[in-house]
């Protein structure tokens, strides 16, 4: 099939139709109502269903109640929205409850503003709910990147039964470029056998649950949630690297940022800089083993954000203390330019080549 | 030897740990026959709330879904629009449906959401040791209203029934009461009433059930349903509110 230029939101409601997501709840929100509006004019076209639920907290039970019954079920959502959800992500983590949930970041805290921004980093990676647990949280950086992200998020959440976060930007839901959805689903994932179907008198009773009243059942569960984190930490890291044993500078950004970063390192480069670049694709697990390769004699990893700082800190968990760091950020849906990019290189580069 | 009674299938043997006295039982089992006879056991999906009720999940003989405080009704939605052909209902208390949980049980209500809802009142948040309910009556005496519920400040009783009476798509909504062995059987009698019109398709379903908790309320268990009986239902009136021949 050839391209077709699509806008980021729409590419994710097709892409998560091609990834045979049939059940979508939502609720409006800037700079993601695209998403919703995509579905519930969709959805019915392939007998899938769409509810414009009466507020996020609802949205994300509905996606609990959907999952829990066996469907492949998506929620999008902007920042305040996604805060809205925490609580039924939290159960779905706990109750292990596959789902797909998307977050079009706006500038915060707050109401904030409906510009691109980064401040959700926090929130999506450390698990922004109640408890000890960890979402898949995947950072596309262009428009073909969300498709192929979204696709491989409904066999990643369905793999480790547990919510994936696509972390994206206002300006990559905004965004037109060509895409396609070619992305390879999987086909050997086991039948949902826990989902509740009703029994049909031939089996015991499902249960989907997060409630275990004794604490050494408690722990139990957790010791096996933890074990799937570790799963992931050891199967689904994704990044992208370019030049990082030779550079004086390594710069590390995602999403977006990416991109821009990619364009200031180009304009470096003509001016004989050798610049790095880790862009981390999966946030969680955060892909920690470039950072251990980078050249020794490197200067430093620059850290670039929509936001006062926050990936830092995993890219500073992962040199462990022995290459120094710099940061440079913008937020309040404020976009940083490359030349203020540049000059930030040059500034720690003390202006030599 | 005939057999003249059997306990329903659709109650697990699993001990229910409800205090001594309390209707939750005789709700559970009110419900558990109601799909039994219906037919409907099999095919049944339930959602269990937080409250008293939290191991509903446990004691109901059905594939079940424990759902977040209040959450439950929007649970329930996501079943029902993935399995439309399964029996979904939910088993809710009153702090869970009608403090934490309005805005999703009138959205079901509202979107006529295909399923069935059992709304437990006993004008107290049980679970947690006897707190205010939105449901407890003027005067009453609770661990967070000390001196009684004060009207002036804490407002009067919420009346879910009455409410939700005036949504279009809640097809059926009747309120029943388990305080004498005549009010059980016509409570009975409203929940299979209120799981046809599932069935049948027409829209949303609530049946809310006047319910005692002798520990909470400081009574013994007969104490417990006579002030019930002279306290709730007079404020609390028993009847339907809706039925289907009313939705136009």
């Amino acid at each position: 099939m050839a391209k077709v230029l699509m806008k980021g939101n729409e590419v994710v409601g097709a892409a998560a139709i091609a990834a045979g997501c049939r059940y979508f709840f939502g609720y409006p929100i800037t700079p993601q109502s695209e998403v919703p509006e995509y579905m519930s004019r969709e959805l019915p076209k392939v007998g899938g269903v769409f509810v414009q639920a009466e507020s996020e907290v609802a949205a994300i039970n509905m996606v609990y109640g959907a999952s829990g019954s066996g469907a492949r079920v998506m929620t999008s959502s902007s920042s305040p929205g996604i805060a809205l959800k925490q609580e039924g992500i939290s159960y779905c983590a706990g109750a292990e409850l596959p789902c797909v949930i998307v977050d079009m970041m706006r500038g915060g805290p707050g109401l904030g503003d409906i510009q691109a921004a980064q401040g959700d980093y926090f929130m999506s990676t450390r698990g922004g709910g109640n408890g000890d647990y960890r979402l898949l949280v995947l950072a596309p950086s262009d428009v073909q990147e969300l498709a192929d992200l979204v696709m491989e998020g409904f066999d990643l959440a369905d793999e480790y039964r547990t919510p994936v976060v696509i972390l994206g930007d206002g300006m990559i839901g905004q965004m037109m470029e060509p895409v396609e959805f070619t992305h390879p689903m999987r086909t050997d994932l086991p039948v949902k056998e826990w989902a509740t179907t009703g029994s049909k008198g031939k089996r015991q009773n499902n249960v989907i649950n997060s409630l275990y009243l004794q604490p050494e059942e408690l722990e139990e569960h957790n010791v096996k949630l933890q074990a799937k984190f570790a799963r992931m930490r050891e199967n689904e890291k994704k990044v992208e690297t370019y030049n990082i044993e030779d550079a004086d500078l390594v710069i590390s950004a995602y999403g977006t940022t990416a991109r821009i970063v990619k364009t200031a390192i180009t304009k470096l480069e003509k001016e004989g800089y050798k610049i790095g670049l880790i862009r981390p694709i999966s946030l969680y697990p955060f892909p920690n083993e470039p950072y251990e390769k980078i050249n020794p004699e490197c200067k430093g990893v620059l850290t670039v954000e929509m936001s006062a700082g926050q990936m830092i800190d995993d890219v500073k968990i992962s040199l462990n203390g022995s290459l120094p760091t710099y940061f440079y950020g913008r937020t309040g849906g404020m976009v940083p330019e490359p030349d203020e990019i540049v000059n930030k290189v040059k500034e720690i580069l003390g202006g030599g080549k | 030897m005939a057999i003249v009674f059997e306990k329903t299938r659709g109650l697990t043997d699993k001990e229910t740990h409800y205090c001594p006295g309390c209707t939750h039982g005789i709700i559970h089992r009110l419900v558990a026959e109601a799909m039994e006879e219906l037919g409907v056991l099999d095919d049944a999906i339930g959602v269990a709330p937080v409250g008293c009720s939290v191991l509903a999940y446990e004691y109901f003989n059905c594939d079940m879904q424990e759902a977040a405080h209040g959450r439950a009704p929007a649970v329930a939605t996501g079943i029902k629009r993935v399995h439309p052909n399964n029996f979904v209902f939910t088993y809710q208390g009153d702090g869970d449906l009608a403090s934490i949980g309005t805005a999703e049980i009138v959205h079901a209500a509202h979107r006529g959401e295909k399923f069935s809802t059992i709304f437990v009142n006993n004008a107290i948040y049980g679970m947690t040791g006897g707190q205010m309910a939105p449901t407890t009556l003027v005067g009453q005496k609770t661990t967070t209203s000390p001196l009684g519920r004060d009207e002036g400040t804490q407002g009067r009783p919420i009346k879910i029934s009455e409410m939700l009476a005036t949504i279009h798509g809640a097809a059926f909504v009747e309120r029943v009461s388990v305080d004498t062995p005549a009010n059980i059987r016509k409570a009975k009698k409203a929940i299979k009433e209120c799981f046809k019109v599932q069935l049948e398709g027409t829209g949303f379903g609530i049946v809310e059930v006047l319910s005692t908790c002798p520990t909470n309320w400081g009574f013994t268990p007969v104490e417990a349903t006579k002030w019930l009986a002279d306290n709730m239902i007079p404020y609390y009136p028993l009847g339907n509110f809706r039925k289907p021949e009313e939705v136009e």
